[in-house]
């Protein structure tokens, strides 16, 4: 029976990851020390492109890409060791995430040579950073309704609509849209495309929208007679929704969707001292198997990845339990250590758990809602 | 997976879905002993597994011996295999051969252990609490009070007198008394917690065992909702139904990663920690997936005709057996805030070493 069969093989990192999350470790302790950076909840959304240069001196953005175009030429799972560690320490590395994460990926997959040469060297030099282009006003979890479109002229494609919920997207120079190529006809899914957007371009509007936090991270992108030339067209013309969704593994089975409130954990932990009450420290302990557990999910997920399988059941399963894991901490470090959470206090513990139950409601919602997911999961079981 | 471990999960999925229809196991909770089946098993080498091939077993590890029990606990296997393997495996490392037939263990802590004394031999007194499938084993391995030191020692229950129970899945869980009882003792431990790494075992057992019942009231479960018809469709078309299954689907598929990473490093120094970390998690997900099977088979799931009992009652009974996720977190919580919070990140990605032994236990 489908989904019975669930693939989470332990998943053993090879000594060259290890290698490079010393390296990792040692550089992100040398930063702290100079006070480059304090650890931040949901630090992958944090802008800090002094910090993503050094990264990417270092040659840790695009480290599973080709060398030939400025890639690291490393593993999946050695990605994986990067990206973990960046996350422990808590560090701003949201501005080359998107270009790190998706749309590199991206041109690789489906991109011509000439964006290839053009998109990767600039984005793991840290220069080129992306933001994503596929919720609209009126569509959301029910993605493919997306109203964006672009009409051919002469050469180049004519490009209206608007795009919401784009983090980063007014300190980012490009945005993936996903837009109709096509009027929709009775295959809802055909008809899409693809493009990469330069938003620096005539006609393109950036609206901060305010998250509950007060704080600016995403917006409101609109795209009024847009022109976007044809060799910005990624992959095929009309096969857009196919590409968006090939690739979602890589997106939700990563550390991120655990390990957005490891820093308030730590400084939980911190305050509950070294002889905690037997009640507390069983709380804590179940907690940590939770995440010790996601962590070991996410491993071997990647391990198939790196295999070239597309474990996209899998990686909706992590996504769903790791981020009601991240939902969960906030309000389990309440119980454990009563304080009032204040995101201006000068200590760590109270300032994370003000960000951690801030942010909270976002961590289901991002990446796709888990109900979408949970949807995903029962066609996995055969329920629908 | 090795290919022998294939080939070991392979005969004894053959035997269990011969020899644990539901009809069989109801049989075996009221009281009736499934020979055919513990002779099956026999016959496979399956018991003594663990036991080196010089002491007449096989060699196998502890990876190989989860994955079985996973499969067994799948099957609702009305026998102490985890029982018997947990004391073959104590019996070898003491150095005694263990004996043919059911074995058992006694998961005693160390305020109500057993004593051993020296008279005319080796003898053992004092009462073992929930023995499981005590009034079926041919002996019992105990981890005993030797003045000041620790030995295991293999007890006849033919030499004690015994006091039936049972869990909630029916299974036997019997008290035995022994007064001055002659037992075989072994050679003295290399480790000095025997009785830790005896408890620490039997809680894989079982984790292992409740990965498997979660397997199968997952798969009754979804079948249920792909047949079960209700508004003129089957209720797994409901969104409702569909998001619990899928809720479901997520601790059970946690409850595997933590099975297979904690048979993975059995063999180290901290493995205990890992092994804590399985229990708990596992444990944590037995109850609510057994409410969403329960939940998802409606009243069907709740009479006694229905199968599904059987899985979700040894839910039930095995997360309290050989330690709670209220103790073995604990253990967790405690070794970490030793530790303290600067170690959490090393300890989790295993750049640092845990700790062998538990604190304070």
């Amino acid at each position: 029976m489908a989904g019975l069969d669930l693939e989470f093989a332990a998943q053993p990192l090879p000594p060259e990851a290890e290698a490079l999350r010393a390296e990792v470790r040692a550089f992100l302790a040398q930063e702290r020390e100079a006070g480059a950076f304090e650890p931040t909840c949901d630090c992958w959304l944090h802008h800090d492109v002094e910090l993503t240069r050094r990264i990417a001196q270092r040659g840790w953005i695009g480290l599973t890409w080709p060398e030939r175009y400025g890639g690291g030429g490393r593993s999946i799972l050695e990605r994986f060791v990067v990206t973990e560690e960046l996350l422990a320490a808590g560090a701003p590395v949201g501005a080359h995430w998107v270009a790190d994460r998706q749309s590199g990926p991206l041109f690789l997959k489906f991109g011509t040579e000439e964006q290839k040469r053009f998109f990767l060297p600039r984005i793991t030099r840290g220069e080129c950073f992306f933001a994503i282009g596929l919720s609209e006003p009126g569509s959301g979890s029910d993605l493919a309704s997306v109203r964006t479109r672009a009409v051919r002229a002469d050469g180049s494609w004519r490009l209206n609509g608007t795009k919401i919920w784009s983090s980063g997207a007014h300190r980012a120079h490009y945005m993936i849209v996903l837009c109709r190529t096509e009027p929709q006809g009775e295959d809802r899914h055909a008809g899409m495309s693809q493009l990469a957007v330069d938003l620096s371009a005539p006609g393109v509007t950036i609206r901060p929208i305010y998250n509950l936090a007060g704080e600016h991270h995403f917006n409101e992108v609109v795209f009024e007679d847009v022109e976007v030339p044809d060799e910005r067209v990624i992959g095929e013309v009309g096969a857009g929704w196919q590409q968006v969704t090939s690739e979602l593994a890589f997106e939700r089975s990563g550390p991120e969707r655990y390990m957005s409130i490891y820093p308030l954990f730590v400084e939980l932990l911190r305050r509950i001292g070294p002889d905690p009450e037997a009640a507390t420290a069983s709380e804590l302990g179940r907690l940590a198997a939770r995440l010790f557990t996601l962590r070991q999910m996410s491993l071997s997920v990647n391990g198939r990845l790196q295999a070239g399988l597309s474990p996209d059941l899998e990686a909706a399963l992590v996504k769903d339990v790791g981020t009601r894991f991240e939902r969960d901490v906030p309000e389990a470090a309440r119980m454990l250590a009563p304080f009032d959470a204040d995101g201006r206090a000068e200590a760590p513990f109270p300032s994370l758990l003000a960000d951690a139950l801030l942010h909270a409601p976002s961590f289901t919602l991002r990446g796709g809602t888990n109900e979408i997911l949970r949807g995903l999961i029962a066609r996995g079981l055969g329920l629908r | 997976m090795s290919e022998m471990r294939d080939m070991l999960l392979d005969s004894a999925r053959r035997i269990l879905a011969d020899h644990c229809a539901p009809a069989e196991v109801i049989r075996a909770e009221q009281g009736e002993w499934p020979a055919a089946l513990w002779q099956a098993l026999e016959s496979a080498g399956l018991p003594l597994m663990l036991v080196p091939e010089s002491l007449g077993g096989s060699g196998l590890d502890w990876a190989d011996a989860l994955a079985l029990l996973r499969l067994a606990g799948r099957y609702s296997a009305p026998v102490p295999l985890g029982e018997t393997l947990l004391a073959a495996d104590l019996l070898a490392r003491a150095g005694i051969a263990p004996p043919s037939g059911p074995l058992s263990v006694a998961p005693a802590r160390a305020g109500d252990a057993p004593r051993l004394e020296n008279g005319d031999g080796p003898a053992l007194s004092g009462t073992l609490r929930r023995v499981p499938w005590g009034r079926y084993a041919a002996g019992v391995a105990v981890v005993a009070r030797a003045g000041d030191d620790w030995r295991v020692a293999l007890a006849d229950p033919a030499d004690g007198v015994i006091e039936e129970g049972v869990n909630l899945a029916g299974e036997a869980r019997d008290e035995m008394r022994f007064e001055r009882a002659p037992v075989r003792v072994g050679e003295a431990l290399a480790e000095a917690d025997a009785g830790f790494v005896l408890r620490m075992h039997g809680a894989l057992v079982r984790a292992a065992q409740m990965t498997g019942a979660m397997d199968r009231a997952l798969e009754l479960s979804v079948a249920y909702a792909g047949e079960r018809e209700q508004f003129g469709r089957p209720i797994g078309r409901f969104q409702a139904i569909q998001q619990q299954l899928a809720v479901m689907t997520g601790d059970v598929a946690a409850a595997g990663a933590a099975l297979e990473a904690a048979g993975e490093r059995l063999g180290r120094g901290d493995a205990w920690f890992f092994a804590a970390v399985a229990r708990t998690r596992i444990a944590e997900a037995a109850g609510p997936a057994a409410s969403v099977a329960h939940q998802v088979h409606g009243a069907m799931g709740f009479t006694y005709e229905h199968s599904l009992h059987l899985s979700t009652r040894r839910l039930w009974s095995w997360r309290e057996e050989f330690g709670s996720e209220r103790e073995w977190g604990e253990r967790i919580g405690r070794a970490l805030a030793v530790r303290g919070a600067d170690a959490l990140w090393p300890l989790l990605t295993e750049t640092e070493t845990g700790d062998p032994h538990p604190p304070r236990d």
